[in-house]
């Protein structure tokens, strides 16, 4: 197609838009003054060196990947086999059934911390790891059912039929016939939910104790309260992590699996 | 499948979902309908209170604004790279997706350094001398409104993009034959048919706008408050659960009003163009 001049300028500002104010992070990291200057006078890694230096950050990173990583397990182990049911069967009120699983989207993030700690923490002495877990679950599972959901709905389900026919037994059928029919979209599933997670902050808000708190909050803690390139550095690293994940999601799945 | 293993399949969900959503929602919202002189009296309280009314207008402005601004900014972008060759498209729709996998903590930060007082934009507006000294940006509605288009610019371009790409190119090329210009033929030809990835971004960038809390807390800051920071501070700061419980119902009503709003909206625009 013939390009517009016009349109291509205009997406070329949006992308700058996009762009620079990360670029200007990432400038700001090897900055070795004692405060964030842009540009840079002098040259230094050791605001790296803080970031691994700093306790609070070791300690809630280990803690947003674990939760992150248990919450996502979770919604894959109770999420796969719903969204199944909900593609297969014909249970009545199969619509209102999708909305509920998706309902934790409607509640916004800080609201389901808040009832959580409420409920679970102040009402029940749930521990406070535990109640997080809840929290981030309810950022998780909408992603698998909406994922793993559609992934099932073009699985021809003929094929599970002829199995059965063949005589498998129905579990082996669906793990063995269905679920590798779907592992892009278990995986997809997986990648978003996980990142989301791991990203997420409202959920946490409300969430943490002694111990327990989650890098972004920690992250945002300690720029309420310091402004140097600690944070710059961070990001930098963070969106190193990032490069890496989507080549390797672009060189497995797709790019587009991301954009779900 | 026989109805009692799809039961079975869909009840650990299900059971999850009542314990740690449905029951924790009702026993922090019942209460705030009884608290009072009379039912909901909490609520009319809100709405006459003009420092919440403030508040409420302010989320709701930032919302609308920021939704209309990724939408101008988002749709010509996801139409430019729905029409780009299959390479770039990739890249560019890569571009789209990195910033929307950064953490929300990290792109906030990334606009303290350029509108703070000692920020980019002062510094270089200073230098040149267009200032004495440093203009606010950052801590005001204007630093919210940049940071949450910063922030859902994205996910606008990705999901618009998502629904571009299925319309065929030979659609414009009839339209142009028969003597349409180019922005009637978009206007005409590829905006109704992308109008369903449109509405999505809509509720997605109006809803996420609305119930952003990082965004607000760093750039808005104590002054400026939203309502998920409102609940926070209620509920953090000022030991206000009641307070905290009636912002938290407001919150989700308004979230499912903007859903069928758009929606409703949809449906119209839909039947307009039959």
């Amino acid at each position: 197609m013939k390009k517009n001049k016009f349109l291509t300028g205009y997406a070329v500002v949006v992308f700058a838009f996009l762009m620079i104010p990360l670029a200007i992070i990432t400038v700001t990291a090897f900055g070795g003054g004692s405060a964030i200057v842009f540009p840079i006078d002098s040259v230094s890694l050791k605001w790296f060196a803080n970031v691994f230096a700093l306790k609070s950050f070791r300690q809630s990173f280990l803690t947003s990947l674990e939760v992150a990583f248990l919450a996502t397990l979770i919604a894959l182990i109770v999420g796969v086999p719903a969204a199944y049911a909900l593609a297969r069967s014909h249970v009545r009120g199969r619509q209102i059934l999708k909305s509920l699983f998706l309902s934790p989207t409607i509640v916004p993030g800080i609201v389901i911390g808040f009832i959580l700690y409420q409920f679970l923490i102040l009402t029940f002495r749930i521990p406070v790891f535990i109640s997080l877990l809840a929290g981030h679950f309810m950022v998780t599972l909408p992603y698998v059912i909406r994922v793993v959901g559609s992934a099932m709905e073009q699985f021809d389900f003929s094929i599970e039929e002829a199995a059965w026919s063949l005589g498998s037994p129905k579990g082996k059928a669906f793990f063995q016939v269905v679920l590798p029919n779907v592992t892009s979209g278990i995986s997809s599933a997986f990648m978003l939910a996980f990142i989301n997670s791991f990203n997420n902050i409202p959920v946490s808000m409300f969430l943490t104790g002694p111990g327990v708190s989650t890098f972004p909050a920690t992250l945002m803690n300690y720029i309420e309260y310091n402004y140097d390139p600690t944070v710059s550095a961070v990001s930098v690293l963070l969106m190193a992590a990032t490069v890496i994940i989507m080549v390797i999601v672009d060189k497995t799945l797709g790019i587009a699996s991301l954009a779900k | 499948m026989k109805r009692s293993s799809a039961w079975m399949m869909l009840a650990p969900g299900l059971v999850i979902l009542l314990v740690c959503l449905a029951m924790p929602l009702l026993k922090v919202l019942i209460p705030t309908f009884f608290t009072g002189d009379y039912p909901f009296y909490s609520y009319l309280q809100f709405f006459r209170d003009g420092y919440y009314l403030k508040i409420f207008f302010r989320t709701v402005r930032i919302a609308i604004i920021t939704t209309l601004i990724c939408m101008i900014g988002g749709i010509p972008t996801a139409y430019f790279i729905s029409r780009c060759s299959k390479k770039w498209r990739g890249l560019l729709l890569a571009a789209s997706i990195f910033p929307m996998m950064t953490n929300s903590v990290i792109r906030s930060f990334a606009w303290i350094n350029i509108l703070g007082s000692n920020g980019i934009i002062n510094k270089l507006l200073m230098a040149t001398g267009a200032l004495q000294k440093p203009m606010k940006l950052l801590y005001t509605d204007f630093a919210i409104i940049i940071g949450s288009v910063y922030l859902f610019l994205p996910l606008m371009i990705v999901t618009v993009t998502g629904v571009m790409e299925n319309i065929d190119d030979d659609m414009m090329e009839a339209a142009w034959s028969l003597g349409a210009n180019r922005i009637s033929a978009f206007m005409k030809v590829i905006f109704p048919m992308s109008l369903p990835g449109i509405i999505v971004g809509g509720i997605l960038v109006f809803t996420g706008t609305l119930t952003a809390y990082t965004t607000p807390q760093l750039l808005g800051g104590n002054s400026n408050m939203v309502l998920s920071t409102l609940i926070y501070q209620r509920a953090m700061s000022v030991g206000d659960w009641n307070g905290a419980s009636v912002v938290a119902l407001i919150m989700i009503l308004v979230t499912l009003a903007v859903i069928k709003g758009f929606n409703a909206l949809a449906a119209r625009l839909d039947k307009r163009g039959e």
